[in-house]
């Protein structure tokens, strides 16, 4: 038995405040002799008899130097100049927003159940969901969904509740391939047919596809800018669409500073990831998952949603509401078995909605934009690069050169570029393809330094 | 927000009203800023040339205009109207809310996880599985189970991705089965992730010790049950002494068990997942491994599972190769696939295995036994005092009921709420359902001896005032920023965002 007596000063560890005399002390309030014996009812045949063959415990210093040691052997966009996308963006992220998701009455306090003392969680996603209507055009915003993958999952099975008796979603094959293939793992079991529809020539969805399989569908999703980087027409897809429910993702949401909203086009649910709002790209979580809706669809949201309401004397204030939907009320028959959420990310989210305001969202929007132009009419003078799509474009858009992108992009890596990502491992065919994003914070001369590179790699490959 | 002093109002009056903060709508105002990009360096051509007119939109009305300075003041404010778990004890039993070492939220912003991207090539990204495949070799051994998937992002995902692999093995092996049976004191998150996944609910009556009955359970396991999705402690905290059996009577008719890891925090180090039968267990890193509770989330769910459930595990898996360098593997032709995008809340992992690293194995033991100590001390002191619905031993948690305070017409809530008013967040109210007007304590192993007794002191003082003066109690809080807010208006006309 090598297990250490709780009660000698040497067990003691930083975290944990009790040790020695008042654990004695705390043992005879309680009338045991040992910490032992308040583990009685856990079998012994199932007890540890050693400790667990862990590493630790460690200092802080010792902990700096082993997880610095690890993040140093990563390549990122703080040593490199990366043109990564693909629903995960560099954009520029205020100081001021994570000096105040350190502060404490944020960071540690727990969901809102109780609204006398946690006012300022409560306010913060009211405003959240305030910002997410003005952003889309819809209605009703719920506080946050995991991302945007999971997002569109919950998306699909409120249209599927809605609908009552249909089963079957079309889904384009332009949506993010990972929420695809999320959705999939989500419905395996319910009884639910996706048909997915493709693209057409210009990189936007395939609409006469869409208008072939949408009359009996109970949905329909799309992206926009979608996976290839293409802006949907939504008014032609909703058309298409008839009367099924109308979902649109939107991977990346700075580009609700500039492009048509869902909400005055046609559409009932937008639903998507919320990481372009200055989160950091952090290896890909976590992020926040947004949905918002027409005001019709709002009892049938998943997801915990703040209302304002008025206190015993008359004060404004806000709770959570509408819990009727909800796991801990409902159970099995709940919109949806979430619970925990990504409260502080929508809380950075709205911290950073309100610094950038309305002429700040335009401008990043803008500026993206305008630099992608740019970069994209650059490469396309570049000899044997093409554009295989030419459908309008937010941010990304897809290079084609002769040479496999895979080693193209090593090539780019050696000049300390992060290029692009490899259309190939989404979709069979595109091995030769690499999605491009460009953000307000590329440089125009870090875009003229990636034409130069990307044609010299070119060169390099052919011979 | 200025408060106009009137010498009639008292100091609490004034204090309340300066702790309220107007809308960050409410405070825009036309040609404010709060931010600044470099200017435009590539040339300006006309928005038309980019995107046609069709697919832009005007102006974001009604969005705001606000500086830096009034943002930073608003959320400052903002903070102020909530209690944390720094500020002191915030017992809410089954949420673990431990001290969140800021050693983990540094570490999460080293610029080499903070800005690593999600789809880079395995060869540049080595830091970060290397880091994943430690976190899974290290929750392995917690849990006594041989493989860990880290993609889930909440303890309902990870609900739902333990009963998908249930689902799929059964499957497999010619029927899925209908029926997923849970304790009527479970979570809802459990039933509610078993119909998400495909399955009808079966509940299980709890018995007089607030356990699941073994007779019961033996009768109830028919040829049509996938799983029983038990938590271990129960809501009550009481530990299910014979849960070997109970696997043992699931076993033997090809069923599951599935543990919700919610209240593992009561038995880390101590005793593991794995030697006692579990098949299947979720772990809420925000619980037991401290990631920060954010108002809510972000949290993840790693999910633990036996031998023949590995085939069924969510891909991609993080793998190891002999020469030392670590890859994203997708070829498990079995797997239920993808439960979210990406590799799920990577920086929360992150910040749960720096927590394990600085625990290492005698501290992860030690959460466990002061958890569980602290909790029992608040029982033994607060006994006397509320109601104890079962007496049988309990863990990490205690729950009382409000039995002793109704004849005076003073409830759960009320108590709650009164305990805002002596500095302490309330318990869990009204949970688990098997107790009527139930207060769930949970202190978790930080808390010092002091803090206890504060508590103690201040909930033997709510017993004594419901006795003597049981209005001051029923119109409890009066010392917060708001009090009582009426929750039926706010569910019966909606007001879920502000409108010009």
């Amino acid at each position: 038995m090598s297990l250490p007596d709780p009660t000698a000063a040497s067990s003691s560890h930083r975290f944990i405040s009790n040790a020695g005399e008042d654990i004695r002390e705390m043992l005879a309030t309680i009338g045991v002799d040992s910490i032992d014996r308040l583990f009685d009812t856990i079998p012994d045949d199932v007890k540890l008899d050693e400790l667990l063959d862990i590493p630790g415990p460690w200092s802080e210093v010792e902990s700096r130097r082993w997880f610095r040691a690890l993040a140093a052997r990563n390549v990122t966009s703080a040593d490199h100049a990366s043109f990564l996308g693909a629903g995960a963006y560099a954009h520029y992220q205020p100081a001021m927003i994570d000096q105040l998701l350190l502060r404490a009455e944020f960071l540690t306090a727990y969901t809102p159940y109780q609204p006398e003392v946690s006012q300022g969680t409560l306010q913060s996603i009211f405003e959240y969901q305030t910002h997410q209507c003005l952003l889309t055009g819809l209605d009703v915003a719920n506080a946050s969904l995991y991302d945007g993958s999971t997002a569109l999952c919950e998306a699909v099975l409120l249209a599927e509740r809605v609908a009552k008796g249909k089963k079957k979603v079309v889904i384009a094959k332009s949506v993010h391939p990972h929420y695809l293939q999320t959705v999939r793992t989500y419905i395996q079991n319910l009884g639910l047919e996706i048909v997915e529809v493709g693209w057409g020539a210009d990189g936007g969805i395939d609409l006469d596809a869409l208008r072939a399989v949408s009359a009996d569908a109970f949905a329909v999703a799309i992206q926009s800018p979608n996976f290839l980087g293409v802006v949907e027409d939504y008014d032609a897809v909703a058309q298409a669409a008839g009367s099924a429910t109308k979902i649109s993702v939107v991977a990346e949401a700075t580009s609700f500073g500039l492009l048509a909203t869902p909400g005055q086009h046609g559409f009932d649910i937008c639903v998507g990831e919320g990481q372009a709002w200055g989160i950091p790209t952090q290896f890909g979580g976590p992020y926040v998952g947004f949905m918002v809706v027409r005001d019709a669809l709002k009892r049938h949201m998943p997801g915990r949603l703040v209302g304002e309401t008025v206190d015993v004397d008359g004060k404004r204030a806000y709770v959570l509401t509408l819990a009727t939907r909800e796991q801990h009320i409902r159970r099995g028959k709940a919109t949806s078995n979430i619970c925990t959420n990504e409260a502080l990310i929508a809380l950075a989210a709205n911290m950073y909605l309100s610094l950038m305001g309305k002429y700040g969202l335009r401008e990043v929007a803008e500026q993206s934009a305008r630099k992608a132009a740019y970069l994209r009419a650059k490469l396309k003078d570049i000899q044997s690069v093409e554009l295989p799509f030419a459908g309008p474009i937010y941010n990304e858009f897809v290079v084609r050169t002769p040479f496999a992108a895979a080693d193209i992009l090593k090539d780019l890596e050696h000049e300390k570029i992060l290029g692009g990502i490899p259309l190939g491992d989404f979709f069979a065919g595109h091995e030769r393809d690499f999605l491009v994003a460009v953000t307000e914070l590329h440089t125009r001369e870090q875009l003229d330094h990636y034409a130069a590179v990307l044609s010299a790699a070119i060169s390099r490959e052919r011979r | 927000m200025t408060a106009t002093l009137d010498p009639t109002e008292t100091n609490k009056d004034v204090a309340q009203k300066s702790a309220t903060e107007p809308l960050i709508f409410e405070r825009s105002k036309q040609g404010r800023r709060g931010y600044q990009l470099p200017a435009l360096d590539v040339p300006e051509v006309s928005l038309d040339e980019i995107l046609p007119a069709n697919l832009r939109r005007d102006e974001i009305t009604d969005e705001v205009e606000v500086s830096e300075v009034d943002v930073i003041r608003h959320f400052t404010r903002l903070s102020k109207l909530n209690v944390s778990i720094d500020a002191g004890l915030y017992p809410l039993g089954s949420c673990t809310m431990k001290h969140n070492p800021r050693i983990n939220e540094e570490i999460a912003r080293t610029p080499g996880f903070a800005h690593s991207h999600p789809l880079q090539p395995e060869h540049q990204v080595q830091g970060n599985l290397e880091l994943l495949w430690w976190l899974e070799q290290t929750l392995k051994e917690i849990f006594g189970l041989p493989r860990v998937t880290l993609q889930p992002v909440a303890g309902a995902h990870g609900e739902l991705t333990g009963i998908l692999m249930v689902h799929k093995a059964l499957a497999k092996g010619g029927n899925p089965r209908k029926y997923i049976l849970i304790p009527d004191s479970a979570h809802g998150t459990n039933p509610a992730s078993a119909a998400f996944a495909g399955y009808e609910i079966r509940e299980l009556k709890s018995n007089n010790r607030g356990t699941v009955d073994l007779a019961a359970l033996q009768e109830a396991v028919t040829e049509d049950v996938a799983a029983l999705m038990i938590t271990v402690p129960n809501t009550l905290g009481v530990f299910e002494s014979e849960i070997r059996a109970m696997a043992d009577i699931l076993h033997a008719k090809g069923a599951y068990l599935y543990c919700d890891g919610a209240n593992l925090n009561s038995f880390v180090g101590v005793a593991r997942p794995g030697d006692m039968g579990i098949d299947v267990i979720h772990s809420n890193l925000h619980k037991t491994f401290s990631t920060p509770h954010g108002g809510g989330g972000p949290g993840a769910g790693p999910v633990g599972v036996s031998e023949s459930l590995i085939p069924y595990l969510p891909t991609p898996t993080i793998e190891r190769r002999e020469d030392g360098t670590f890859y994203a593997d997708f070829s498990h032709p079995d797997s239920i696939g993808r439960m979210r995008a990406f590799h799920g809340n990577f920086n929360v992992l992150v910040r749960a295995l720096s927590y394990m690293r600085a625990m290492g194995p005698s501290g992860l033991r030690r959460i466990a036994q002061l958890a569980v100590l602290n909790a029992n001390y608040i029982r033994a002191r607060l006994k006397g005092h509320y109601h104890l619905p079962y007496d049988a031993p309990t863990l990490h948690e205690v729950v009382f009921s409000d039995k002793n305070q109704t004849p005076k017409d003073v409830h759960t809530l009320d108590i709650a709420k009164r305990l805002m008013d002596y500095g302490f967040h309330p318990p869990t109210i009204y949970f688990p359902l098997i107790v009527s007007g139930a207060l769930m304590i949970e202190p978790t192993e930080s808390e010092p001896k002091e803090e206890l007794d504060a508590f103690c002191e201040a909930m033997i003082a709510i017993a004594r005032e419901s006795q003597e003066r049981p209005e001051l109690v029923r119109s409890a809080p009066h010392t917060t920023p708001v009090r009582r807010l009426d929750e039926a208006r706010a569910a019966r006309q909606p007001v879920l965002r502000w409108k010009k």
